[in-house]
């Protein structure tokens, strides 16, 4: 324990292929007892570089230094004879075991597949961090949070003192984020090291002691968090001058564009995820749905584009902008049949790569996705995808080699990019988005608030489903919470708090629960 | 932890990384070294085991397809069928349904056209006769392929297992027909013997009078079409979306189960049309082996390919070539027999598939870290 690093990083270097660098000569460190918070815009490399330490990449050249040792780390279980273990954004667990078989999973090759002493060390583990942990649980049958705390204990049940976590508040309510960041303390109270990369610029000045400053694979600086603004850190991230400012206007002149009355929706499981939803939305209106997620979010907006079966006595009518428009029943119908009433409802899915584009596919061919039907010859036209692909690409600065590079090598925030230009360039009267910058770098986010506050002007009803109460209370107009697939209230956005919200989040009003 | 950096830990030995992409000439060359690579293995194997001179052998494997005309011609004979299934196979592997059943659609295919040559040839004139063949050919195969896709449409079926079992009740129809045809006999012989009703036109390939220049025709043509029909169609962009993702199909507002029943029915339909083709054209009869197994090895075809259909002409032939070759050094050697012969085309192929890998992936050996 002579040095006070944990882990020092000299000269990384990681390319793929010859054209992708990801990671340009790296050379960053971590002290034993502190949270550094890694920062960068999305595809800076962040991931990349945190996942040679854990033994899922190797570097082609550079050296990592732990207590004064360069050392090798060919595979996660060279990393976690080093202590590090990373829990990654996108969960690595077995879906049809149980936690305590996925923990099981990662035993040192020497040791016995004894379920019973595991079980004792995961207990231990639950109890030093009042975890609440089933082990017997399968991890299908788990929240999001709960999938989180299995990780977690999976690294931790290894002696792990140099912990990495990849975007781990990315789906975690405020409670659930404000929990796991007492245990990220305790641990840095007991001289453990930990890294977590984040989007959110609060949290990291919530819970780092430095930051350290990624952009475009390059190392830029590391700073005291203590030194540090949200407004700072984002200027070194993006490398100019940015504006974090929401230009949200008063809605000019809204009328009724969709009048919800009596949803409800029981899944093929049986449960009933959405209960008797009531609400109008307006054109030239911002209407946010708050809620935990898996609160009937998903199946509400599934449900006006057409996607959910609904329950009897429901009702979707959509009002056209246009005066000599009809009104529309849309209940009962498939997303084709209320394209071809000549709705134009847009809507970017929560699942980006498995349900609004083709990941295998170029930028051309996903613009073709809505529209390809068009027109009476059998052969697709191309030339017109072909050049709406070629103005997103440039007015949304969409980073891909060219059109018809597959979206899926494309990163999170261009993809997102890809997608929401496709359904604005749709001319919809109605844009419904679900959690529309998760894993959106600042710099991104703020684009796709802007492209959505100027649809907005130009009288879109927009429904935004987002997950930051900030955001949520900044950017819509009115804000319908989502408790347990009930309406809990719809609240004025410019007169509410992040207090109220959260109430109406976790606590059914008196009378709407019936069952 | 220090008890930990201390112990010994070396850069690995070799490391696996994905080209992000190939040049032509690269791929050409990978391909070659394998074939040679090939050789060299299977030069061993002849060497060692039956003491001849690899050379001579090679020398007759690759008579087997090029020594005459006639074999070549042959060889068309054998190609074709197995390159229209592989294209017959294209549009259901692209929507991701495993259709393992070719084999019996293409039976099925031989089974109407016989039965229309049996119980159609005395009352029909020559040209009702083989509109009647194809007709019923190409609805049996339809039917098929049809079956397992509306249950998967429907029911969500696993069409695996489904496919693969509806190629068995293929079979056992065509041998109780062919039992039943065969009488007394102790086969069952070319049907229509006397009158040839229902039998391809002899025609003139290359200099060899033979039946099934219009199968090699018509399979050509084939290629061309279920190209285009894939990559420029608004059918064929449907069935590559449905093949990614299903849900991203249903957001698109194509209706899935539609697509799925469609294309399982052009894919049967294409199947049974082989059938058709290789029991007027070539074979003039039917028995339970008329695909001959070209059903499953169609499916090869089909996925080195990617669903190219003009790769597939080339997968297709080698696989002929490999087994004429096989053949024929099995009828020409005394010590080397067919399962002699099926080692060498195997370990040929081994290495051409296996080429693959280094297609897709460079491997990066120890000692080629650069020094940043």
């Amino acid at each position: 324990m002579s040095s006070g690093y944990a882990i020092e990083l000299r000269h990384i270097t990681k390319t793929f292929g010859s054209q992708v660098i990801a990671n340009k000569d790296v050379t960053l460190s971590v002290r034993k007892g502190e949270i550094l918070a890694l920062l960068g815009e999305n595809g800076s490399g962040k991931t990349t570089l945190m996942n040679m330490i854990a033994g899922i990449y190797y570097p082609d050249c550079g050296e990592i230094i732990i207590d004064e040792d360069a050392i090798e780390i060919r595979n996660p279980r060279d990393a976690f004879a080093h202590g590090i273990g990373m829990v990654h954004q996108h969960f690595k667990l077995v879906d049809v075991f149980t936690a305590l078989e996925n923990i099981a999973l990662i035993t040192d090759k020497d040791e016995k597949y004894d379920l019973k002493s595991i079980r004792k060390r995961a207990q231990a583990i639950c109890e030093e961090y009042a975890f609440d942990l089933d082990l017997d649980q399968k991890v299908y049958e788990m929240s999001v949070s709960q999938k989180q705390t299995l990780e977690i204990v999976k690294v931790l049940i290894r002696n792990v003192n140099r912990l990495i976590l990849d975007e781990p508040t990315a789906a975690l309510t405020p409670q659930e984020t404000e929990k796991l960041f007492s245990v990220m303390r305790r641990r840095r109270e007991n001289g453990k090291s930990i890294i977590i990369i984040t989007h959110k610029l609060h949290e990291v000045l919530a819970i780092s002691d430095r930051v350290a400053i990624l952009r475009k694979g390059e190392y830029i600086d590391t700073v005291d968090t203590a030194t540090a603004t949200e407004s700072s850190l984002t200027d070194m991230m993006v490398g100019e001058k940015v504006t974090l400012d929401i230009a949200r206007d008063e809605p000019v002149n809204p009328t009724k564009r969709l009048s919800i009355h009596n949803l409800s929706i029981t899944n093929p499981e049986g449960i009933r995820v959405l209960n008797d939803v009531s609400f109008d939305a307006y054109g030239g209106e911002i209407l946010g749905i708050a809620g935990i997620s898996g609160n009937g979010q998903k199946e509400l907006l599934e449900a006006i584009a057409g996607l959910q079966i609904t329950e009897q006595g429901a009702s979707i009518e959509y009002f056209p902008a246009e005066p000599e428009g009809h009104t529309e029943q849309l209940i009962g119908k498939t997303p084709r049949e209320i394209r071809n009433l000549g709705v134009h409802l847009s809507f970017v899915p929560e699942d980006r790569l498995g349900m609004g584009l083709v990941g295998a596919m170029g930028m051309t061919d996903n613009m073709m996705l809505k529209s390809y039907n068009k027109g009476a010859t059998p052969l697709a036209d191309r030339r017109s995808p072909r050049q709406l692909a070629e103005e997103i690409k440039s007015e949304l600065k969409i980073v891909t080699p060219s059109v018809s590079t597959p979206v899926s090598r494309l990163s999170g925030g261009n993809v997102q990019k890809v997608l929401v230009g496709r359904e604005i360039a749709a001319a919809p009267s109605v844009l419904m988005t679900a959690y529309a910058v998760r894993g959106l770098d600042i710099n991104t986010s703020y684009t796709i608030y802007n492209l959505l506050c100027e649809q907005k002007r130009k009288g879109v009803a927009i429904v935004y489903v987002g997950e930051d109460l900030d955001v949520l209370i900044d950017l819509c107009d009115r804000i319908l919470v989502l408790c347990g697939g009930h309406c809990n209230g719809i609240v004025d956005a410019r007169h509410t708090t992040k207090e109220e919200i959260g109430l109406l989040m976790t606590k059914l009003k008196e009378g709407a629960e019936n069952e | 932890m220090s008890n930990h950096a201390n112990h010994a830990v070396h850069e690995p030995f070799v490391r696996v990384v994905k080209r992000d992409r190939i040049r032509f000439s690269g791929k050409v060359v990978i391909r070659l070294v394998a074939i040679l690579l090939a050789l060299l293995v299977d030069a061993l194997f002849i060497l060692c085991v039956t003491g001849l001179n690899p050379i001579s052998v090679y020398t007759t494997m690759f008579d087997g397809t090029f020594g005459t005309m006639r074999r070549f011609v042959t060889s068309l004979r054998d190609w074709a069928p197995l390159l229209l299934i592989g294209i017959a196979l294209a549009p259901a592997f692209m929507m991701r349904f495993w259709n393992i059943g070719a084999e019996g659609q293409v039976l099925m295919g031989a089974m109407g056209t016989a039965l229309v040559m049996v119980y159609g040839a005395p009352v029909m004139s020559t040209p009702v006769l083989f509109i009647c063949m194809f007709v019923s050919a190409v609805v049996l195969g339809a039917l098929w392929g049809l079956i397992p896709a509306a249950f998967k449409a429907k029911f969500g079926t696993n069409e695996t297992l489904f496919t693969l079992m509806m190629n068995y009740v293929a079979i056992k129809i065509v041998s109780s027909f062919y039992n039943k045809w065969r009488g007394t006999a102790s086969a069952l012989g070319k049907l229509n013997k006397a009158t040839e009703a229902g039998w391809f036109p002899k025609m003139n390939i290359l200099g060899v009078n033979a039946s099934y220049g219009i199968t090699v025709i018509v399979t050509v043509i084939m290629v061309f079409l279920m190209y285009a029909y894939l990559k420029y169609t608004k059918q064929g962009y449907e069935i590559a979306v449905v093949g990614e993702s299903v849900n991203t199909a249903r957001y698109a507002g194509i209706n899935v189960g539609k697509v799925i029943v469609r294309t399982m029915l052009i894919s049967g339909a294409l199947c049974g049309f082989t059938g058709f083709l290789v029991v007027a054209g070539s074979d003039q009869t039917i028995s339970a082996t008329t695909a001959g197994g070209n059903g499953f090895t169609a499916i090869i075809v089909a996925w080195l390919a990617k669903f190219n259909t003009f790769y597939m002409v080339l997968i297709s032939f080698l696989l002929t070539f490999l087994d004429k070759g096989a053949t024929q050094i099995a009828s020409s050697y005394a010590n080397l027999n067919d399962y002699a012969a099926d080692i060498i085309k195997g370990i040929i192929l081994f290495f051409i598939l296996g080429s693959e890998f280094f297609i897709h992936y460079n491997l990066v050996f120890r000692g080629k870290k650069k020094e940043g």
